[in-house]
């Protein structure tokens, strides 16, 4: 009978309470907190705090309220595992996009207009634009004027007239930098 | 009332399923299901963290002015609100392991409550903006914010805090159908599970907005 009763019972870890109001609390503090924090104004580190005090208040919504401390560590180990995946996901699309400016930028700026290199990239130097309309003056604009790269990044950006970025950038850009080769 | 508390004979117990060893392999596995449910949660709501990412890098001076458009107190209240929640669900499932049914369900209840007051909260900041324009991609009216498309910050707004309030509505849907049971007699010291899994998803959607929250409201 013991063994049968052994079967169907439940060994839980059951918390103390004051460890639930007691972290409760601390979210509650740390909202506070990363609230004031964002009324100073500390430029990028405003992120950087927020984050910071996001990820400290997961880390004990994980811990004690989802048991991760307590619970079979396989558990623990999945959760993080999605969050390295997050994390891989994040900052490979980023190399991606926050880089995206910047061969239009090298491209625009040709140090020797003549240069071999140019047919190559299969890019016409600046001064062949003339004549041409459409995305090649805009990319040129874009470069020669001195912007910045984000500049340079948002008019590239722009330049679509569509929101969607990506794939339709590059096609747009690649094709109206062609266009002038054909042309001559 | 179907108790669960008393094994006596040979019948398992209504909630035990033949194909587990016992109860406890039973319940690390619903628990193991759940944590890989989350993980399918944590990406599916990181693909739309990675697209704020993406545009707040490509457009930071908009999403400092655009985020002036929401109140950071209605956040803030709503930060606390669904902590609250959290708080109550973690106690509520204490409540069950130590045979309190009574006061179980009544945090439930709490849960509940603060749940419908974070949706009641939420449906002012939106119906505001419907009412001004400030909308997601062509549907954007509002010209009071200056920078490059900043119809893009509400875009992502509505998508994220949306999908979270989609999550909200589904875990309150769920909570409900939790009160009915527990009032039935159904969870206790031996059997919870529901409740714990339950609360697992609950933690996760509260984990979601504890990062939304300085994200949309407190930038800059």
């Amino acid at each position: 009978m013991s063994q049968l009763t052994d079967k169907y019972s439940h060994h839980a870890h059951i918390l103390p309470l004051k460890v639930y109001l007691g972290i409760g609390g601390t979210l509650i503090f740390m909202t506070l907190v990363t609230v004031a924090v964002a009324q100073v104004h500390l430029g990028p580190f405003n992120l950087l705090v927020a984050l910071a005090i996001a990820v400290f208040k997961a880390i004990l919504v994980g811990l004690f309220f989802m048991h991760l401390k307590y619970d079979n560590k396989l558990f623990a180990v999945i959760f993080v595992s999605s969050l390295a995946f997050l994390g891989i996901f994040i900052s490979i699309t980023l190399f991606d996009t926050l880089r995206r400016g910047d061969i239009y930028q090298e491209v625009g700026m040709p140090i020797k207009a003549n240069s071999n290199m140019y047919d190559s990239l299969r890019v016409a130097p600046a001064h062949g634009a003339s004549g041409h309309e459409g995305a090649t003056d805009k990319a040129t604009e874009s470069v020669t004027s001195g912007d910045d790269s984000s500049g340079a990044k948002a008019t590239g950006h722009e330049g679509t007239g569509n929101d969607s970025g990506g794939a339709k950038d590059t096609g747009h850009v690649a094709t109206g930098v062609e266009s002038p080769k054909s042309g001559h | 009332m179907s108790n669960n508390q008393e094994h006596k004979g040979a019948h398992p117990p209504e909630w035990f399923q033949h194909h587990f060893t016992d109860a406890e392999q039973q319940q690390e596995s619903a628990k193991l299901g759940m944590w890989v449910f989350l993980l399918t949660e944590i990406l599916f709501f990181g693909g739309l963290f990675c697209a704020y990412a993406i545009y707040r890098a490509w457009h930071p001076d908009m999403f400092i002015n655009a985020h002036t458009a929401l109140d950071w107190r209605m956040g803030g209240l709503n930060t606390i609100v669904l902590i609250v929640s959290s708080i109550t669900m973690a106690m509520s499932i204490r409540s069950f392991q130590l045979n309190q049914q009574k006061q179980g369900v009544m945090l439930l209840v709490v849960t509940l409550m603060c749940a419908a007051t974070f949706m009641v909260i939420k449906y002012f900041e939106y119906s505001h903006k419907f009412h001004v324009g400030q909308l997601p991609g062509k549907f954007y009216t509002f010209t009071g914010i200056e920078g490059t498309n900043p119809h893009i910050f509400f875009s992502i707004y509505f998508l994220m805090t949306g999908l979270h309030g989609i999550h909200v509505l589904v875990g309150m849907g769920v909570i409900i159908w939790l009160i009915m049971r527990a009032k039935k007699g159904h969870f206790g010291p031996a059997y919870y599970t529901p409740v714990e899994v339950t609360g697992l998803y609950w933690h996760l959607v509260d984990m979601v907005w504890i990062f939304l929250f300085p994200l949309f409201y407190l930038i800059g």
